[in-house]
């Protein structure tokens, strides 16, 4: 058991470290670095509880996909280049000050407001109209209440994912004129009459190809 | 405290009995890649150092351990030393859960197959990290690459375990292979074990996906900075994920450790040597492909990737689990 708790120090020590560093490094992508290093330790601690199902997909999807695609824009746009500027007085640029202090008090008083329900976590478990048994696996518990009792938030989170993805992609979306597409059907059924012509070239003038 | 402790050394004198021959492996894996590479272009391959030219690994990483490692003045250059460990660490860690037969494997973990999903998603850092903190050109292009393929790949691999799983009922990698004792998934899912196979290829980098390092184009992609001890890490690792690849292929599709038939001649064989036997057979198949077929285009790679293989794959999904319902075959019932 001691050494349980000393994994579970080390881990959530290099989770709240990394938090910080997020934030506190000049550098974007060295952030984007940590915050990969602070979902890394929080699916470790996931595992350590016994929820190995949770903390694999945190893994696959936070590290493995949304934190690639962070990555990417931080390294595409260059993000590192205005950090400096945000906070300087000859920026006048907009309102992210205000916007961003708004932001995080709602996210501080609601990290409060969770603190505060921990106490009440006994009841909460007591009131649970499921009884979790250590006998089954917690990857077919899981998918025994998201698939019955909340089979229709699911569905419907799914479905607000969807809408988010194709709205994404309708925004960004332009038809670029002059591009060259390969269509194979196109390639592989021309035949020798369409593809080959005989031509009577004239003396001294050539001919003209593409006319 | 005490017990805590004798149980780490068990446990690593059983890692350390798993990683050396997987490490041995990917040394004789190279010098098999490249031999099989030459009997296809009729050249002799390397065949100097050694019985067969089988210690031509062993000579290249002795090259390597004496070259002298330069890293960039430009360069970041911590993330630059770290992406090559990165590469090599997630290449051999995800061997802990791969059964080598009934009760041979270092941890039976209930997720295991998410496990090698979580892990080889993770492969992609090593190489951002490595083309990023160059500071130059090609392997930043060369990383951007791969990233984007890696990525594009993995959403069907992904999509051809939920066939497997639906086939099964767990993630135990043990369960299913003990799943496959009647008949190998390679048969009723064959469409899926090919798209697997092509997606294993994209997802290693391999020929004719190798486009992150095409050396006409990107001189070698992300591993242009790199040199010496260094570099031979990328290549070790990026060897030992083929390997990983062929194995998770091995226990998917072509039953693991059992033997094809269990009559007298073939159940005698251990278990370990029939998943040695298919990760060879599978491996021999990537050396094949990369001899015989031309580079992909990139704007094909990614058709390949999301037009066709990932439609086809969610198709399968369907197929699979109305077949299994219809039939009422879905097991954990």
């Amino acid at each position: 058991m001691i050494a349980h708790s000393v994994f579970f120090y080390i881990f959530s020590l290099i989770a709240i470290i990394s938090a910080v560093m997020v934030t506190v490094s000049k550098n974007t992508v060295h952030s984007v670095f940590f915050l990969i290093l602070d979902f890394i330790s929080i699916s470790c601690l996931f595992i350590m509880i016994g929820a190995e199902f949770l903390g694999m997909i945190m893994l696959i999807v936070y590290v493995g996909a949304v934190a690639v695609l962070f990555l990417f824009v931080v390294m595409m746009l260059n993000v590192a280049e205005q950090k400096g500027q945000w906070f300087s007085s000859r920026w006048d640029g907009g309102t992210h000050i205000p916007v961003g202090l708004l932001v995080s008090l709602i996210i501080f008083f609601e990290l409060i407001i969770v603190i505060g329900g921990w106490k009440y976590k006994p009841d909460l478990l007591n009131s649970l109209s499921i009884n979790i048994s250590t006998e089954v696996t917690n990857t077919r518990s899981i998918g025994n209440v998201l698939y019955t009792d909340y089979i229709l938030l699911f569905q419907i989170s799914g479905m607000i994912l969807l809408v988010a993805m194709i709205g994404a992609i309708v925004l960004t979306y332009r038809e670029r004129a002059g591009v060259k597409r390969q269509s194979y059907i196109k390639q592989i059924s021309r035949e020798r009459d369409e593809g080959v012509d005989l031509v009577e070239a004239e003396r001294n003038k050539g001919v003209k190809i593409d006319a | 405290m005490d017990s805590y402790f004798s149980i780490l050394f068990t446990e690593v004198y059983k890692i350390l009995f798993l990683l050396v021959p997987v490490l041995v492996s990917v040394a004789m894996i190279v010098w098999l890649d490249r031999r099989v590479w030459a009997f296809v272009q009729k050249r002799r391959g390397p065949n100097v150092v050694g019985p067969f030219g089988l210690f031509q690994s062993l000579a290249d990483a002795l090259k390597y351990i004496f070259k002298e490692i330069i890293i960039p003045a430009s360069s970041n250059k911590l993330v630059f030393v770290l992406a090559p460990v990165v590469t090599m660490t997630l290449a051999l860690i995800s061997w802990a859960v791969i059964p080598f037969g009934e009760d041979f494997v270092l941890a039976d973990i209930n997720v295991g197959i998410l496990y090698l999903f979580a892990v080889s998603s993770l492969g992609v850092y090593g190489i951002i990290m490595g083309g990023w903190a160059s500071n130059s050109k090609y392997p930043f292009l060369g990383a951007i690459r791969s990233a984007a393929q890696m990525v594009s790949y993995e959403v069907s691999i992904g999509v051809i375990i939920i066939n497997v799983l639906l086939c099964v009922g767990s993630l135990n990698l043990s369960d299913i292979v003990m799943a496959q004792q009647n008949l190998w998934f390679v048969i009723p899912l064959f469409p899926m074990f090919v798209i697997f196979f092509i997606s294993a290829l994209a997802e290693t980098n391999r020929p004719p996906f190798d486009l992150p390092e095409a050396e006409a184009e990107l001189v070698a992609g992300y591993q242009t900075e790199y040199s010496g001890m260094m570099y031979a890490m990328f290549w070790l690792g990026e060897y030992a994920n083929i390997l990983l690849m062929c194995a998770m292929g091995a226990v998917l599709f072509l039953g693991g450790w059992l033997s094809p038939i269990d009559i007298f001649p073939f159940n005698v064989i251990p278990g370990p040597f029939w998943l040695i036997f298919k990760i060879l057979f599978l491996f021999i198949l990537f050396a094949l492909v990369k001899a015989t077929v031309p580079r992909y285009r990139y704007d094909q790679l990614m058709k390949l990737g999301w037009k066709i293989f990932l439609p086809f794959s969610l198709f399968y999904v369907v197929l699979t689990s109305s077949f299994l319902l219809y039939f009422d075959l879905l097991p954990g019932k």
